[in-house]
Formats: C-alpha cells, sequence, structure tokens
C-alpha cells in the first residue's frame, strides 16, 4: 500500500495539531451533531483520532473517514469550548484539502465549485435566470419566513421549506460604489456574500442604510467573488485560491477603514480562513494582503456598535418581541455576541428577549444541511423550539445562513414568525 | 479476525440494525479513551437502546466468548475503556439516558447508566437537591462511568466521593440475568452488599442498569478564597492546621508554581507567580456557619505564613477564584503536546513530602511536571508535560510514573484517587496490596466471569 503511504505523509503535515488533541472529550459536551447521534465518529476527538490513525496506517480505508470527516458542521462550538486550544477547525479544513486532493472532488462538486464559483461573473449571469423559473416548481408556504416548498416530489429540495432566490439580487439592486469618507471620518468596503446578494439583498440594502446613515462612506465594488468557505469546506483548494485571489484584485490596497460584511461565516473566513490557509496556499505578497485584509475585517453589527458609536435607545411599549440567536461563527469564531443585541435595542419598536441556549448552533452549516439534512432538521428543531418558547414575533440573527435555516424550521412547525438580520431591524427603524 | 456476519446479525437483532457498527472507521473511533495509551481496535460496537437490549447483549457476548468493554463518554484516564486485544465488544451505554426519577421526599434518584453527570446534576438543583461528586468531567462523563471508577473530583473532603451516593443498582451478570443489590431506603441490610463490590468496579464484574443514587439538600450559603503562600511547606501545615481546627471545607484545593506560573501566562487572572503555592478554599453551609468558618480559616492561614489571603466578596470574585483552578489543566495542556495527567494520592499530612518528591522526580528525569489538585483529600494531579512522540522522552516518562507510585505508596498513599486502575496502573496493584489481595480478586472475578469477558485486563491484569 505504497498509496496509503503517500497519503499518510500528506497527513503528516498536520501531526503537530493532531497531537495537540490530548482525547479529554470535553467536546461532546458541545457538538451539535454528536448530541444528535451520539457518536464517537461524529465528535471533534473522534475524528482528530481518526485523522491520526489514517496517518499511522492503523485504519487504511480513507473515504470512510472523509465521509466521517464530512459530517460536521464547522460551527467551531469544539473549539471554543476546548481545554487544550485545539484549532480543530483548521485541522478540519486541511484535512478536507488533503483527503481531497488523495481522492479526488466528487464530479457534481468539480461542476458547481470549478464550474460555476470559480466564476463569478457567469454564476451570476446564470442565477439571474432562476428567480423567474423557480415559481413553476415551488409554492409559498409561510409568508412570515417567505419560504416556499416543492410542488411535486424532488429529491433534492426534499421536504425542506427553504427560500427561494430573490426577484433580483443585490448587485442589480444596489448600484457599484465608491464614496469618500462621510461625516464619520470612515469609509467602510462592504463584502455582500453569495445568500445575501442571491437570496437576502434586502439585508445588503440594510446594511447600506445603516453605514450611511451613520456618516460612513461606502466602497462597494461589482463583480464580487464568493469567500470560498463552499469550495474549501468540500477540500477543494484550487477553486478557493482562486476566489480569494478574486476578491484580492477588489478590495487589496484600496484604501478604506474596515471590510465589514453582514455574514457571519463570510466575515469568520476572510478573518480566520483566509489567513490560517495562507501559509499553503499563497506566496508571500499575496500572504500580506490576505493578513492586511483580514486585520481590517469585521461584522457589520460590531463595526456599527462598536466604531460608528450606534447605541440603544428606550423600548416603546408597543414594541414587537424578537429573540436573537448566536451565529457560532459570530460568536464562537470572532467573540461578537452583544453587538447584534445593541443593534437591535436601537430600534425603539423593539424589546429584545432572550431565547435559552442562543448560542447553540442552528445545524445549518452550508453544506452539511445538503448532504444530511435529517441531522441538521433535528438540531434546527431544538432551536426554533427554543425561538418558540420566548414568544417572540421575530427571530433576528446576524448570518444569512442562520437565517435559512431558521426560516426553514419555522415554517415547518407551523410558520408565523419573521426571520430577520439584525441590521434589517436595525435600518427599519431608521425609516419609522 | 472479523466477526461472523451471522453472529453480528444477532446483534442487530437485539439491539437494532442502526445500533450495531462494523465500519473501520467507526471501529477506530472507539479504540482509545482520555489515557495515553495505545489504540486497540474492537471488532464490534453495539449501542443498545433499552436496559432490556443491554441485558441480551450481555448474554449474546457471554454465550460466544467475546469480550464486553462498556463505555459512557470514554473519558477514562487509566485505559479502562480501551476494548480487548481480540474480538472486543465496545458496548455504549451513551443512548440509555433516562432519568427514571427524582424522589424530592425521600431524597434520592434512579438514573440509567449513560446520563450524563452534569446534566443529571442540574436536574437535580431543579427540584432543590443537591448531587456534590464533580468530576473534572462531568459536563460529559456517565454516572455509569462514574460509579464503575468510584470517580471524586473538588468537593471529595467534605461531601465524599460517587461511592457515597450509591443507595443501589442493578446489574446484569454475564448470563444477563438481572441483580438488585441496595434499595431506597437509607438503611438496607439485604443480602450481599454487591453495590459496595460493583462500585469501582472498572466494568470487570457486571453490566450497569438501573442506578439508584442519593440526593442532599444545597448548602444555603457559600465563600471562597485565595491564599498565597511563599512555601509549600507552609500551605500544607495551613491545610493541616483547617482540618485540626475542626473546619471541613467543601472545596480545598492547591496548586504549585509551575502551574500558577502556567495558568497566569494563559489566563491573565493576575495570579502571584512568584508564590510557591496557592490554596484555594470554599467553605459552605448555614450563612452564620460559613461566616464563621471563613473568618476562622483566613486566622488559620495568616497564623500558617500566608502572604495575603483574598476572599471572594461577592459571586463575580467566587467564580474568579474558582476560574483560577478550572484553568490548571487547560493552561498545562497547551505547554506540551502530550498531557499525562496523574492522582497519586497521599495522606493529607505527606503533601509536603510528596511535593518534594515530584519535584525531585521531574530533576531527575528533566521533566516539565506542574502539579495541582486536591489538598484536603491528598489527591494530587502531578501533570507531566511531554511529546510521546519523541521516544526518549517518553521512556523517561514511563520512570518517572513508576517512581511517583513508589514515592506515594512509600507515603503510605494510593496509587490512584479517582481514576482508577485500568490498563495502565495494574501491574502496579500488588504493590500496593498483596500477593492475596491479588489471588482473591482472581478468584472472584473467575466464580462471576468465568469465560473471563467482562473488560479483561483491567485491573487485575489478565
Amino acid at each position: 500500500m505504497a498509496d496509503l503511504r503517500r497519503l499518510a505523509r500528506m497527513l503528516g503535515e498536520i501531526d503537530d495539531q493532531l497531537v495537540s488533541c490530548m482525547r479529554c472529550g470535553m467536546c461532546q459536551a458541545v457538538c451539535p451533531v454528536f448530541g444528535d447521534t451520539g457518536r464517537e465518529a461524529d465528535v471533534a476527538r473522534g475524528k482528530i483520532a481518526l485523522l491520526s490513525q489514517l496517518g499511522s496506517e492503523m485504519i487504511r480505508d480513507p473515504h470512510q473517514v472523509k465521509e466521517r470527516l464530512e459530517r460536521c458542521l464547522l460551527c467551531g462550538s469544539c473549539a471554543a469550548a476546548c481545554p487544550s486550544g485545539v484549532p480543530v477547525v483548521d485541522i478540519f479544513l486541511r484535512a478536507r484539502a488533503i483527503l481531497t486532493a488523495y481522492i479526488g472532488l466528487s464530479p457534481a462538486k468539480k461542476l458547481i465549485f470549478r464550474g460555476l464559483l470559480a466564476r463569478p461573473g457567469l454564476f451570476d449571469r446564470l442565477l439571474s435566470l432562476a428567480p423567474a423559473m423557480q415559481g413553476l416548481f415551488t409554492r409559498e408556504v409561510d409568508a412570515a419566513a417567505g419560504t416556499s416548498c416543492a410542488r411535486f416530489q424532488s429529491s433534492l429540495i426534499g421536504d425542506r421549506h427553504f427560500k427561494t432566490l430573490a426577484a433580483k439580487p443585490l448587485h442589480e439592486l444596489a448600484a457599484p460604489r465608491d464614496e469618500p469618507a462621510g461625516a464619520s471620518g470612515k469609509r467602510v468596503a462592504l463584502f455582500t456574500g453569495c445568500v445575501v446578494d442571491k437570496v437576502f439583498p434586502q439585508v445588503g440594502q440594510a446594511s447600506l442604510a445603516a453605514l450611511s446613515r451613520a456618516g460612513a462612506g461606502v466602497y462597494l465594488p461589482g463583480g464580487q467573488a464568493c469567500c470560498g468557505i463552499p469550495a474549501l469546506s468540500s477540500g477543494d483548494t484550487r477553486t478557493f485560491r482562486k476566489l480569494v485571489l478574486a476578491n484580492l484584485e477588489l478590495y487589496a490596497d484600496k484604501p478604506f477603514d474596515a471590510l465589514v460584511t453582514a455574514c457571519a461565516t463570510c466575515t469568520a473566513t476572510i478573518k480566520h480562513v483566509w489567513p490560517d490557509m495562507a501559509a499553503d496556499l499563497f506566496n508571500e505578497g499575496e500572504r500580506a494582503a490576505i493578513a492586511a485584509l483580514a486585520a481590517k475585517t469585521t461584522d457589520i453589527c460590531a463595526y456599527l456598535t462598536d466604531v460608528l458609536g450606534v447605541t440603544p435607545v428606550a423600548t416603546q411599549d408597543s414594541a414587537a418581541t424578537v429573540t436573537y440567536h448566536d451565529p457560532c461563527h459570530l460568536k464562537k469564531s470572532l467573540g461578537i455576541a452583544n453587538q447584534p443585541r445593541d443593534l437591535i435595542r436601537a430600534n425603539k419598536n423593539l424589546r429584545l428577549v432572550e431565547m435559552s441556549e442562543a448560542d447553540v448552533c442552528c445545524g445549518c452549516g452550508g453544506s452539511f444541511n445538503l448532504a444530511h439534512y435529517e441531522i441538521s432538521k433535528h438540531i434546527g428543531q431544538r432551536k426554533i423550539a427554543n425561538i418558540r418558547a420566548t414568544g417572540a414575533q421575530i427571530a433576528a440573527t446576524a448570518c444569512p445562513a442562520c437565517m435559512l435555516q431558521i426560516a426553514d424550521m419555522a415554517s415547518q412547525s407551523g410558520g408565523g414568525i419573521q426571520v430577520k438580520h439584525a441590521v434589517e431591524l436595525y435600518a427599519q427603524g431608521l425609516t419609522e | 479476525m472479523p466477526l461472523a456476519k451471522s453472529l453480528i446479525d444477532e446483534f442487530a437483532q437485539i439491539a437494532g440494525k442502526d445500533s450495531v457498527m462494523t465500519d473501520e472507521a467507526d471501529l477506530a473511533s472507539y479504540s482509545y479513551d482520555a489515557a495515553v495509551l495505545e489504540p486497540v481496535m474492537p471488532a464490534l460496537v453495539v449501542r443498545p437502546k433499552t436496559l432490556e437490549s443491554l441485558g441480551r447483549v450481555t448474554r449474546l457476548c457471554n454465550e460466544n466468548g467475546l469480550p464486553l468493554t462498556v463505555r459512557g463518554a470514554g473519558t477514562n484516564l487509566s485505559g479502562g475503556v480501551i476494548p480487548a486485544r481480540e474480538l472486543g465488544v465496545v458496548v455504549l451505554t451513551n443512548a440509555l439516558t433516562r432519568i427514571v426519577s427524582i424522589n424530592t421526599e425521600d431524597l434520592y434518584a434512579v438514573v440509567e447508566p449513560g446520563v450524563v453527570t452534569a446534566k443529571f446534576a442540574a436536574a437535580a438543583a431543579e427540584r432543590g437537591l443537591f448531587y456534590p461528586p464533580d468530576p473534572g468531567s462531568q459536563a460529559v462523563s456517565t454516572l455509569g462511568g462514574n460509579v464503575a471508577e468510584n470517580a471524586g473530583g473538588l468537593r471529595g473532603l467534605k461531601y465524599g466521593v460517587t461511592k457515597d451516593y450509591v443507595m443501589g443498582l442493578s446489574f446484569f451478570d454475564v448470563d444477563g440475568q438481572l441483580v438488585k443489590t441496595g434499595g431506597r431506603t437509607v438503611k438496607c441490610v439485604t443480602g450481599y452488599n454487591l453495590a459496595g463490590l460493583l462500585v469501582g468496579s472498572e466494568g470487570t464484574l457486571g453490566v450497569f442498569g438501573e442506578i439508584i443514587l442519593k440526593l442532599v439538600p444545597p448548602p444555603a450559603a457559600a465563600k471562597a478564597m485565595m491564599a498565597v503562600f511563599d512555601t509549600m511547606d507552609a500551605a500544607s501545615q495551613a491545610v493541616a492546621a483547617i482540618i485540626a481546627a475542626k473546619i471541613v471545607p467543601a472545596t480545598l484545593e492547591i496548586m504549585d508554581n509551575f502551574t500558577i506560573r502556567t495558568v497566569e501566562d494563559f489566563s491573565h487572572a493576575g495570579l502571584p507567580t512568584g508564590a510557591q503555592a496557592l490554596l484555594l478554599i470554599e467553605v459552605d453551609g448555614h450563612a452564620a456557619m460559613v461566616a464563621e468558618d471563613a473568618d476562622k480559616v483566613e486566622t488559620i492561614c495568616k497564623r500558617q505564613g500566608a502572604s495575603s489571603i483574598k476572599v471572594a466578596k461577592d459571586a463575580a470574585e467566587r467564580n474568579k477564584v474558582w476560574e483560577a483552578r478550572r484553568a490548571a489543566l487547560s493552561a498545562l495542556a497547551r505547554v506540551a503536546p502530550t498531557t499525562v495527567l496523574e492522582d497519586a494520592t497521599v495522606p493529607r499530612s505527606q503533601i509536603p513530602a510528596m511535593m518534594r518528591a515530584l519535584l525531585d522526580i521531574a530533576a531527575k528525569y528533566s521533566l516539565t511536571i506542574g502539579t495541582f489538585g486536591h489538598a484536603g483529600d491528598g489527591n494530587l494531579h502531578p501533570t507531566i508535560l511531554t511529546d510521546k512522540r519523541d521516544h526518549a522522552a517518553w521512556k523517561k516518562v514511563e520512570a518517572a510514573i513508576d517512581e511517583i507510585f513508589y514515592a506515594a505508596l512509600k507515603l503510605g498513599g494510593t496509587l490512584s484517587g479517582e481514576h482508577g486502575i485500568g490498563l495502565a496502573k495494574s501491574r502496579w496493584l500488588e504493590k500496593e496490596t498483596s500477593r492475596g489481595t491479588i489471588l482473591y480478586s482472581k478468584k472472584i472475578k473467575a466464580a462471576l466471569d468465568p469465560k473471563s469477558i467482562l473488560n479483561p485486563g483491567k485491573i487485575i491484569g489478565a
């Protein structure tokens, strides 16, 4: 098995990280997937052990290890709770890249990532045709959450209540702009992110409105590429690299104070994953550009409250109640939890009530939801039960991926709950 | 050698098809626990969803001579849930998670073995009751595992350990027969005290079904404090003096200088990095008694030469004291790739001698050892920081572990306060006890488990 030895050598590159896991098993307390299945191979300790054992050739089937490795939300709950500080998400992304390089990318993923995602112009044009057609296949089921379901049996859609593509994406609704610094003296670059652009353009519009009200000039370039995390989490480093470079082209060396996004996953990816992967995939000049950009990257809610001075106001008696879900990539990856809440409290017509387990994962996990819908749904059902227990009419969060999942769960559990981004709720208050 | 397909099908018939795992990757993920030992692949993993099927799985293993290792959360630090080398079957309890009842009138609870310790303690607290045993892994550890290992924790000094809370249990023998021992009453002298035999038996004598646990009323008040000492001897004498003054703190923890410095580097909590020892103390009980005890402890620490003592004024300050202690293992674990957590225990009067022995051993083998632990009950956690991939270093670690055991035994102590004997320490057991003890134990084992299928190789060796 000379070939397995080659794989073992490749895994040797991450051995220093793998060995930092002391097998204490504390990750079992926080892993949403393990919480549903109770299987050791689903929790971080198990996955790290499998990688070590594949590296030492104690186990010999890399396909099984790859499959177990993909049963992960990449939510980072384990890393945030790890007593010995194992960089779990970093390890998993590298390991997925190594196993994909060894086994190869599936034909479907090759088509989606390399044929489509890596070509932002084509991706945008193709999806611009979709909104008009999706009504043929889907019907609206919950007006509050804005979800639809399949009109007829579809193996891809299953019983999901999903958000359809917006009639017009943000890049058609909001023209590219390159404004000078505003009254605040700040100039802010906005990174839209795919889900905000194509499903929740109103979140992008709210971000623009909020920045403008706070006196920040906005740099919004056209032709933005995906942040790369869907490709990287499938181990496709080639597409990831291409997307990062396309974004560097637009954002590196531009004079702005901060790069903000309304997507927790995009923020965490640019801020942490780009620099973490830089050593393996980028040359020195690119690494410097990535480091500079990462240092300036932050979440829209955090920037509005921490830098642009948005503060909570007194709540009116007639206020609607809203509860807030912490996106994993915001709270656990970036430590941002109070800022989105403050942003919601800055709207006098809203009263924030806390749900229990607000910082437990919603179960979306990007493509995890596509591959493991049953587990994703079980985790999401617990989330929506916690949301419903508060009696709030609005479920707020600060990541469009969480919004997709919560909208599906809200709709399937009887509907009637609006799902909003914190910045949308804040921007609503500006016009009310 | 793989198991016959027909036999795997029999397990699937009993436990359900989705509860039987045979894939290489799944088997490999049950080949280890939290001890630094070589992994061993089981031949099969079964996850019964009912106690009834747990009993039938046990019987089927015995009928076919398959060595069975019960596994809860796999946090064992002595290799207790590493399966047998040939045809090992790992039986998971983490689908058996029912808290059957919590009785607030008679102060007990009935639980299935897979209930997580911290979740159970929280459920008891919701009903106004207190389950004191708090092993370091309580956020994930299972009650079945706690009973099998007789797990301890920070509150051992005042509240005792797991065995002090087991009122009764039911367990399956190798034939799958249900055996009942103890009960729901404070007093119960019916038959052999089999519960006493089964607690701490590390899965070698039976497979637990329902466990009956004692609950107590929670203390009304608590006060925490941190005392700083310039010498380890002074700190140890303060521990002895507190006990001699007839005060029994709920928690009485010690940290050595290396641990203090490492925690401070990690958490910047403002710990005195020049101090040779810290005592972290909490007294609890009735509010008036707590105030009085706290005053006395403060006076005693000062008299024994504490360079400073800080009494927590509120919940936030109290939390800060315990954060320092909770950070100890985390901080130490980050220093080097491999963390070997030992639990040699000595009579508390011997703590200074044991601390000196640990320093000598660290110097002799040029190893990094940080020590913290439960000073009140003499249960220390010398933590060796190393890299198991470095063979030369690992040889030294093994020699050092041997010497740590020697030192503890010489001081009248024990091999293990709370982590168990498992695979890691079985060859040492005769040194602490006697040849007769091993033979007697082996006779019991042979009588109850003639084919030696119940977690073979643990405690008394093969």
